[in-house]
């Protein structure tokens, strides 16, 4: 099969010949929210550099490229073994190329506690959620990628922790691009609900197989009912040839807390944008991140934090180890909106250059019209303590196991963040792989 | 067991040392004292291997072996400690993960058997006792929110875990009250032996009430510009650095 290089175009298309294929069924409500965001793909098109928000993430590179984005993929048990990460007591839910394999998946929470299906599968099942929820908050009105994403919204998952519902065990959401065989592209879509006073812990960790190219093109969205508790944590660990973009959206309901880790442990290309809108009285969110590129990879986190409702705290702190030529990105932006007295807002981006061909850009941005507010920011790009190095290495350890100590030390921060004690460790072992063993 | 032949050493354009001669022999305590500026802490970091410093001329001599050649890390190895003026905090990494690390590298580098946790965890009861180390700053951060003590303190427990050869303290009386300084002091001289040989830097007499040296040395604008025993450290306590400033300025 040839690949249509004109990825604009072969989009559109599919779009075009879905839409032929329903004939009548494309007028419920759902399809036609989704072809509204085609018809925004459309014009928008991709962002070039010169956009604002893409100033310093070129996807040339990866429009270029053709993708198949039907490729099944052919996963097998022996594959999922070789991916599992040990230890891991939670609901594992599998997806290939986008797509849910039930037969890889195991759900063991009780199903009063928690509900999840397949995006097309809430759909039929629950149309008032899907109608009241679905495309609502993640805006896609400048964000080509969201919009594509929301236009081709079918696969994904749809989680619903209903009022007051405790869920003990994480969902470990795990995205396997299959890239084995040929380029592929996915467009994961999900959507999670939670309750009056709910309480859940979503993962997300996305991996590859193969050398070809893997786009993933993710869009999640969660709203939070008031006093809910939600724990949400992003981990990629992708090829050099993978593509990611991300938007992660949490709508707050009043006094709800959100709780968001995010880290960027390998990828070619990754760009995650996490949007927080506290819309209700006491919220409290709390970002981190942690990134590590080498070689020639990217990675750009853009962080949206709006503070619509008074007495709200939000903080956030991402870390980051740039070696090679690799090049990162840290966008932050809060914007207190004027209703939004007594907001607390902390913001705090820290970065070591590992070599002198890496490169970082930083930007928190603040808007601020309220005028009863505590908000701080600081950025810091550096390279290694010069003094630290020595100090260890008059200790007797070698520099390079004294250079590994001081990374893992520094990104330490954040990987104590992880509360899911399996993927912590899990964790802690691909940075070891990754700076260096001490 | 150490030699220092003409010794010169910059940093950047200014010159600092300006031609040590030094011997320091095994159970001997030799402390390097004089005014502020002299070079004492160039000496000290420049013996441990600091990168900041271009060796100009002259060599030294370590058990034998071309000082100057070795990394940090293979000085230390080697049987070097330097107890630092200003202990660095480094957040994120345990003191006992740290030493731990540190001493089965040093063991690595001689061709012998790491520590296993138990001997380890022994080896360290042990040598808490030495300074009255709390057993609660071993599991915090290295140095993160010491005290100024406290951070003398652990270096003289970091000296007593690593059982250098030679031991440099660079100042370490600096920011000590008198009861941390007798601590100290005390674990240095416990950890005396024959076979082993302390260098102390200090600007002060006072710690050499408590570790008693062999010889004193005054450095004076990069040089040694007097060398004699105890006697010589209650001379300059009495009379102060000036009248050595006098007479090695008459001279030239």
């Amino acid at each position: 099969m040839t690949l249509n290089t004109d990825l604009k175009a072969q989009l559109i298309a599919e779009f075009q010949a879905t839409e032929d294929r329903l004939n009548g069924a494309s007028r419920t409500p759902f399809f036609q929210r989704k072809k509204e965001a085609l018809l925004t793909f459309e014009k928008l098109g991709f962002p070039t550099i010169r956009h604002e928000e893409w100033k310093y993430s070129n996807v040339k590179g990866l429009i270029n490229q053709g993708f198949d984005f039907h490729a099944p993929g052919q996963v097998t048990a022996a594959d999922v073994d070789a991916l599992q990460i040990p230890n891991l007591e939670g609901n594992v839910l599998y997806f290939v190329n986008g797509v849910f394999q039930p037969e890889l998946s195991v759900v063991i929470s009780p199903e009063n506690q928690l509900l999840i299906l397949n995006f097309a599968q809430a759909a039929k099942q629950f149309p008032e959620l899907i109608e009241q929820h679905f495309a609502k908050y993640a805006d896609y009105s400048d964000n080509a990628f969201t919009a594509l994403n929301t236009a081709f919204a079918q696969h994904g998952v749809f989680i619903h922790v209903p009022d007051g519902a405790m869920v003990e065990m994480p969902v470990i959401l795990r995205f396997i691009s299959d890239a084995r065989v040929q380029n592929v592209a996915s467009q994961p879509r999900n959507l999670i609900v939670l309750g009056h006073r709910a309480d859940v812990k979503v993962a997300e960790s996305f991996r590859t197989l193969g050398n070809n190219a893997a786009f993933t093109n993710i869009v999640t969205e969660v709203i939070l009912g008031e006093e809910a508790h939600f724990e949400y944590y992003k981990v990629q660990d992708e090829s050099d040839k993978a593509y990611h973009i991300g938007t992660t959206h949490i709508q707050h309901g009043r006094a709800s807390q959100s709780y968001s880790v995010t880290v960027s442990i390998n990828g070619g290309f990754i760009r995650n944008n996490l949007n927080l809108v506290l819309d209700g009285e006491r919220c409290d969110a709390h970002m981190y991140g942690l990134y590590l590129p080498n070689e020639r990879q990217h990675v750009d986190n853009h962080t949206l934090v709006v503070h619509a409702q008074p007495n709200c705290e939000s903080s956030e702190l991402y870390k980051g180890i740039l070696y090679d030529k690799s090049t990162g990105v840290f966008n932050g932006k809060i914007f207190v909106k004027q209703d939004a007295q007594k907001t607390n807002a902390y913001q705090s981006c820290r970065n070591v250059l590992a070599s002198p061909d890496a490169s970082m850009n930083t930007k928190p941005q603040l808007e601020i019209y309220a005028d009863d507010v505590k908000c701080s920011h600081g950025t810091t790009t550096g390279q290694l303590n010069e003094e630290a190095m020595f100090y260890l290495q008059s200790r007797g350890i070698p520099k390079d196991k004294a250079r590994a100590l001081l990374m893992q030390a520094f990104a330490q921060d954040v990987i104590e963040k992880m509360r899911i004690p399996a993927m912590k460790q899990y964790l802690e072992g691909l940075i070891v792989e990754k700076i260096g063993e001490i | 067991m150490l030699k220092i032949e003409n010794l010169q050493a910059a940093i950047g354009e200014k010159q600092i040392l300006k031609g040590i001669n030094l011997e320091v022999k095994a159970g001997e305590v030799h402390a390097i004292m004089g005014p502020n500026g002299s070079g004492k802490s160039t000496l000290a970091s420049v013996l441990a291997g600091r990168q900041d410093y271009e060796i100009l001329s002259g060599s030294v001599e370590f058990l034998g072996q071309d000082l100057l050649e070795l990394a940090p890390e293979e000085r230390a190895a080697q049987g070097i400690f330097l107890a630092f003026q200003y202990p660095i905090e480094i957040p994120g990494v345990s003191t006992v993960n740290f030493l731990k690390t540190a001493i089965n590298e040093i063991r690595k580098y001689r061709g012998q058997e790491p520590l296993d946790a138990v001997q380890f965890l022994k080896r360290m009861k042990e040598k808490m006792a030495f300074v009255n180390m709390d057993q609660s700053l071993l599991s915090r951060a290295l140095n993160e929110g010491f005290s100024g003590g406290e951070k003398k303190r652990n270096e003289i427990f970091q000296m007593a875990m690593l059982e250098p050869k030679l031991a440099i303290l660079d100042e370490t009386d600096s920011g000590l009250d008198i009861d941390a300084l007798r601590i100290v002091a005390e674990g240095v001289n416990k950890l005396r032996r024959p076979d082993n040989a302390t260098i102390v830097v200090t600007h002060y007499q006072r710690l050499l009430d408590y570790i008693v040296p062999d010889y004193v040395h005054v450095l004076y604008n990069g040089r040694i510009v007097k060398s004699g025993t105890k006697e010589l450290a209650l001379e300059l306590e009495e009379k102060g650095y000036d009248w050595i400033k006098a007479e090695v300025d008459a001279v030239a």
